[in-house]
């Protein structure tokens, strides 16, 4: 049994934390969030060539480190207390991910690419109909002499306006729901045809609604087999989730934490208002519930490599702890703060919206639970 | 045991409903429909509508400005506002100060306030809370204090900071809660003073809150020079006052008729938006078990709020039992905003101030429910915070109910 992390993962940890500390303080996150551009690229710089972390979860032979999933765990907790907008989670976690695992021939340029800071990647598989079933997809990709031809309209593709590149879902096959049929593509965003409409998400990121209106991709723009992209699709997005419980952690730690230092210094009726029992139980109840989604989240990250359906079930009870306790530990951070917590002004607000969105992001509770149910009852029937 | 209406209560219900179907403005209908935030005219403009026919204060004496209405009546008026979707009448003039100058001003300031308040020629805000008093409101350390001006007349010079003022950025007064004998018990030194916000030395600053809405402030007032003839009742027994103010303020707060009109647009949307398994979200179990749950506490609340209308009317004032209105009114109304912000799926996550969709249709962003989804939720977290937070309401039951 060792929960312990590396020597270099504790040293990726601290390098990412005390970056954060001195660079990622909530006043300059706020103005990034008002800044025109909504994110630094001089930061992703920053990550990319004096921190080196792009390539904490690369193997040495593609130019990283030589880490994986524990390292994106570690990164993206760091990220979640920062309330970091910058996109490591659509470049490394999944642009990389689908690199990694596709066999796709320009996949180690693709990597140096993001390794170095010069590619930044968004993933763009969601559509208005789609709901958390990803195989859902009116977009088309339509084999042509030169490659293919894209139409379609993706929804809420999150960091795209800060996107060189997104990775696409399409259908060269199938109905709108088979599970065959399903193709994917990386696909240069400056490509003409492409109309995209940015605005902000009310976590302070960035987003975009992604309309493809015949717009002509390469053939070599497919990663993986045509038509077999679903269970990559699976994969990567559960890779995804593990990340997202990770930055979870990090948020839900700070929910705590700002709340337990807000209540021990907050006086009525002449005394802290942490000594109010009701409140102590509820601390208690939100550190519980902190506790557990770490465990989930390790165990989570832990079995990633494993079969598609112990993975699956994994990552699914995961999403299901980290959903919830969102909503507890957020909920209450709020309450716990009165009147302050429903301020702009003070972080605590800041990070019960993150913890709101990351709550449905890829699947809210609902859908993952039964996904677990549909795996460990419905297989074993 | 009846709970039918009779005939007289069903005459009144279609009344009522053809009366606004007539009289709602049209313009503020349509701003409802696209969503967009209300000015102070906005607000004003339906008062004023009400105050004409005599409605716009259901519970008020008629001797004072009041329709007259059983408590059957308020509640079937109040059913079929939120059933329209009207905007709702302000609390502060209406529900809060009006009872409290009526039951406890000399007649002399009964005249001078309360037919403004229902015209809607005065604004009022509530300056309770401050910086370090809120929950423990009786420990509020604004200063009030005596004086004789230059023109041999008495007043007050009052010093301090209020804050969380639902829309003081609008109001034309502000009735506060001051320290008048820094010596006496907490609750004793208190008076219950009336402030014009025009009063030299009065400050409105804007509080922004999570979803992005100005909507309440801190008030400083500074030297603020207070006619003593603008205090209510006696000096140093405003906690009096105060205790009424806010069982009034909580006896409205459940807001069932508006809850019900939530749920009927929560299914509404759930019939329209997709859910995992491609059909529409009522079809979906998970989601259609937690509207029916939501119903059926509903259902529950509305019963009891009957019962506490019925001792009303039976001339039982609204007693404790009132914070389980709150609770549970607050929670339920909480919970509308989770659903929706669910149905709203990946659409709950982009921001808008305005309405998105109008400056370019040909590439729509998700469905307008959604648009406001996460902010609306994140606002009403307010709910179980102001107006006595859910913990202090539970307190007050454990205290005042089961004696413990
Ligand atoms: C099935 C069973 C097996 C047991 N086995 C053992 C055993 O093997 N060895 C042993 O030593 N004891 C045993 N106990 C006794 C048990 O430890 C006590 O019942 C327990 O500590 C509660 O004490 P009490 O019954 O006096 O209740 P009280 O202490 O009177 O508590 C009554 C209620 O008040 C609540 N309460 C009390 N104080 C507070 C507080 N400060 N804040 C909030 N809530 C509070 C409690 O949670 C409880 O709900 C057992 C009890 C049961 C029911
Ligand atoms: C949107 C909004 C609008 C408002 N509008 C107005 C207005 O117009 N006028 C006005 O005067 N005020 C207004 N308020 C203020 C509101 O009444 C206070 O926020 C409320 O009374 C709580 O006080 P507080 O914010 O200081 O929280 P605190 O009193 O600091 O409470 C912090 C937390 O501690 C808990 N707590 C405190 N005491 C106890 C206890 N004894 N036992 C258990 N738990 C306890 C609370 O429940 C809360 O969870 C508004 C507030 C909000 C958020």
């Amino acid at each position: 049994m060792d929960f312990n992390f590396t020597e270099e993962q504790s040293m990726v940890r601290d390098t990412v934390a005390s970056f954060l500390q001195d660079k990622y303080d909530f006043e300059t996150r706020r103005k990034i969030v008002a800044s025109d551009s909504g994110w630094r690229a001089d930061y992703w710089k920053a990550f990319a060539e004096e921190l080196g972390i792009l390539g904490a979860s690369f193997s040495e032979d593609l130019g990283g480190l030589g880490g994986g999933a524990i390292d994106n765990m570690i990164i993206m907790e760091e990220f979640g207390k920062a309330l970091v907008i910058e996109p490591y989670l659509g470049t490394v976690v999944i642009g990389g991910g689908f690199m990694k695992h596709s066999g796709y021939a320009g996949a180690a340029s693709v990597i140096e690419g993001i390794i170095g800071g010069s590619t930044t990647i968004a993933f763009a598989y969601a559509e208005p109909q789609s709901r958390y079933t990803w195989r859902d997809l009116k977009t088309t990709a339509k084999k042509d002499s030169s490659g293919y031809i894209l139409n379609g309209h993706k929804a809420v593709v999150v960091g795209a306006p800060f996107a060189s590149h997104l990775i696409v879902t399409a259908r060269t096959g199938g109905a709108q729901r088979d599970t065959g049929g399903v193709s994917v593509f990386l696909v240069d965003k400056s490509l003409p045809g492409i109309v995209t409409r940015d605005y902000p998400t009310v976590d302070g990121g960035r987003a975009s609604e992604v309309y493809f209106e015949n717009v002509s991709i390469p053939a070599d723009a497919l990663i993986g087999g045509e038509g077999e992209g679903l269970p990559l699709v699976d994969k990567v997005i559960d890779e995804a989730t593990a990340a997202v419980g990770a930055e979870a952690v990090g948020v839900l730690r700070k929910l705590h934490e700002n709340t337990l230092d807000y209540a021990k210094q907050r006086k009525q009726f002449g005394t802290a208002i942490a000594n109010f029992q009701v409140l102590q139980h509820r601390m208690v109840d939100m550190f519980i519930n902190v506790e557990q989604a770490v465990s989930m989240t390790y165990m989570a990250n832990i079995k990633i490599d494993e079969d598609a359906a112990t993975r699956a079930k994994a990552i699914s009870s995961m999403k299901v702890q980290i959903g919830r306790a969102c909503k507890f530990v957020g909920q209450n951070a709020i309450q716990i703060h009165g009147g302050m917590g429903m301020t702009d002004e003070l972080a605590i607000g800041h990070y019960f919206k993150r913890a709101s969105i990351i709550e449905g992001l890829f699947g809210s509770v609902d859908h993952h639970l039964k996904r677990y149910e549909s795996l460990s009852f419905d297989a074993a029937a | 045991m009846n709970l039918d209406f009779s005939p007289e209560d069903v005459a009144f219900r279609d009344e009522v409903r053809a009366f606004i179907a007539e009289n709602y403005p049209a313009g503020l209908r349509e701003k409802q429909e696209e969503g967009e935030e209300m000015a102070k005219e906005d607000f004003l403009a339906w008062h004023r509508v009400l105050a004409n026919k005599g409605w716009v204060a259901p519970a008020w004496p008629e001797k004072f400005g009041g329709p007259g209405w059983t408590s059957v009546q308020r509640y079937i008026w109040s059913e079929e506002t939120a059933r329209a979707d009207c905007v709702p009448i302000l609390p502060f003039g209406i529900n809060m100060v009006g009872p409290v100058i009526y039951t406890f001003a000399t007649p002399e300031q009964k005249e001078r306030f309360l037919p403004k308040t229902l015209s809607g020629d005065i604004w009022w805000c509530q300056g309770y809370s401050e910086p370090g008093a809120g929950s423990d409101l009786a420990s509020l350390k604004t200063k009030a204090e005596r004086f004789t001006g230059d023109d041999g007349k008495e007043y007050y010079l009052v010093n301090g900071q209020k804050t969380w003022t639902t829309l003081a950025q609008h109001a034309d007064w502000i009735f506060c809660l001051v320290r008048t004998d820094p010596t006496a018990k907490i609750q004793e030194g208190i008076s219950f003073l009336l402030i014009d916000m025009k009063s030299p030395g009065v400050t409105v600053r804007p509080i922004i809150t999570l979803g992005g809405e100005h909507e309440v402030n801190e008030v400083w007032l500074e030297n603020v020079k207070v006619p003593v003839e603008n205090r209510i009742f006696e000096e140093n027994k405003g906690w009096t006052c105060a205790k009424f103010l806010l069982a009034h303020e909580r006896s409205g707060i459940a807001g069932v008729a508006r809850s019900k009109r939530g749920i009927e647009r929560i299914r509404a949307i759930a019939s329209t938006e997709m859910s995992d398994d491609g059909e529409n979200l009522l079809a979906d179990p998970v989601f259609k078990r937690k509207v029916a749950e939501l119903e059926i506490d509903l259902t529950a609340l509305e019963y009891t709020e009957l019962r506490t209308l019925a001792g009303e009317a039976a001339g039982k004032g609204p007693g404790p039992e009132s914070s389980v209105l709150k609770i549970k009114g607050t929670e339920i109304q909480q919970r509308i905003t989770e659903l929706v912000l669910e149905a709203a799926g990946h659409y709950g996550a982009p921001y808008f101030r305005g309405f998105p969709n109008d400056g370019d249709n040909a590439h729509p962003i998700g469905p307008d429910f959604a648009h406001r989804s996460a902010p609306h939720y994140f606002n009403v977290r307010k709910t179980s915070i102001y107006g006595g937070s859910n913990e202090i309401q539970r307190n007050i039951i454990a205290k005042m109910v089961l004696g413990l």
